[in-house]
């Protein structure tokens, strides 16, 4: 874990000792991904006993805000992700888009366990067969239920994905000079390098 | 006086007092045939004299192929006692209506909508007779003899949908060897 995070330093951020005051050279990409990356919301879709291990993975002894996800958004409008723990029937397949539908974008999910993978051993006519029939899955964690470990690997695995995502702002940037943008008196003069 | 003496005495109440009311011992637990006709008052009797204060349970069966073709049974309780009696209501499916037990007594409410649901039993005087199992728009009853246990297609626009789930023609079973489980397993996802 700790070499993964030296080498996500070096390929994204590049350090300069000897600056006046230490300073950092990225991309805005990877700056905005890396912010993404470890403030995650979760919008908790919990229907089942995979909500059970959702549960303790949020709590003190598996410690899901160690990996900046433990802002539980009860409001779609809040969150970020959904993680989808647990058995989703066709009578819950529709609220579960509706609230999909109402979360801002970027958003990402993650059905987490057998039931939300593939609908599990429920192979009836009242359960959905798998999330993705009605959301973009991006993670799946198996199990039945998967333990909290699984979760919080699922989240990792989250966590990657999004930094190698391009972000839509990366063009703007770079077609944008500060100093010769129309607004450029409201930004602080020191901030700007004079010619 | 014990609890199936108790069970005995109530069902002889009932009985005198309704004789259309067969009445049937099986280990000590009696079942009580009523006509959807009288069933109404003759719950009411058994709430109001007997003392079978509490609803626990209203179920029903899919008799496919016979006449009538469902029942629906009651299983009414003396909340100090401890006794039971269970009713049993034949419903033919041309018919296929019996009367509310909401008046009598409120537990009935979800337990009834539960049976209109998933059996399809209509409930006169209902207060609010919709589905609670499946969403509202289904147009099936998926505990009935004759609907398949995988499902049926359906999709209502902007509302809902639901699918025929992969079974492979026989639901829960898988046939045991040395290849992996996507194989083994007869129903490969739809």
């Amino acid at each position: 874990m700790a070499s993964d995070n030296l080498q996500e330093l070096e390929t994204n951020f590049m350090c300069d000792p000897d600056a006046d005051g230490g300073f950092v050279y990225t991309t805005v990409e990877a700056a905005i991904n890396w912010m993404h990356k470890y403030s995650m919301w979760p919008m908790p879709m919990g229907t089942s006993c995979c909500a059970i291990e959702y549960m303790a993975a949020s709590c003190s002894r598996y410690d899901i805000s160690r990996f900046g996800a433990e802002v539980n958004r009860y409001a779609p409008r809040q969150a970020d992700f959904m993680f989808i723990c647990g058995t989703i029937t066709y009578k819950m397949a529709a609220l579960v888009r509706r609230i999909w539908d109402q979360m801002p974008a970027p958003k990402w999910c993650i059905a987490c366990g057998a039931c939300a993978c593939t609908g599990g051993m429920f192979r009836s006519y009242s359960v959905l067969q798998g999330v993705d029939k009605i959301v973009p899955v991006d993670v799946y964690i198996s199990g039945c239920p998967p333990r909290p470990e699984a979760l919080l690997q699922g989240l990792i695995t989250l966590q990657d994905k999004i930094m190698a995502t391009d972000h839509p702002l990366k063009g703007f940037f770079k077609e944008h000079d500060l100093r010769q943008a129309q607004n450029a008196h409201t930004i602080p003069a020191g901030i700007i390098t004079q010619d | 006086m014990n609890l199936s003496e108790l069970q005995k005495a109530a069902a002889d109440k009932i009985c005198a007092r309704f004789p259309q009311v067969s009445s049937k011992e099986f280990r000590g637990d009696i079942t009580l045939t009523i006509a959807p006709e009288i069933l109404t008052q003759a719950m009411r009797y058994a709430k109001d004299a007997c003392g079978f204060d509490m609803l626990v349970c209203v179920s029903s069966v899919d008799h496919l192929g016979e006449e009538p073709r469902f029942e629906v049974n009651y299983t009414i309780t003396q909340a100090e006692t401890g006794a039971n009696l269970l009713v049993r209501t034949p419903v033919s499916e041309a018919e296929n209506t019996v009367p509310s037990m909401v008046p009598v007594w409120r537990s009935a409410n979800w337990l009834e909508r539960e049976q209109y649901d998933l059996m399809g039993i209509e409930f006169a005087g209902h207060p609010d007779l919709r589905r609670i199992m499946m969403w509202e728009g289904y147009p099936y009853h998926p505990l009935r003899k004759d609907f398949p246990v995988a499902g049926k297609d359906f999709e209502q626009a902007g509302v809902a949908f639901t699918q025929k789930a992969p079974t492979g023609g026989a639901p829960f079973t898988t046939t045991p060897g040395i290849k992996t489980a996507g194989e083994r397993e007869p129903r490969s996802r739809g």
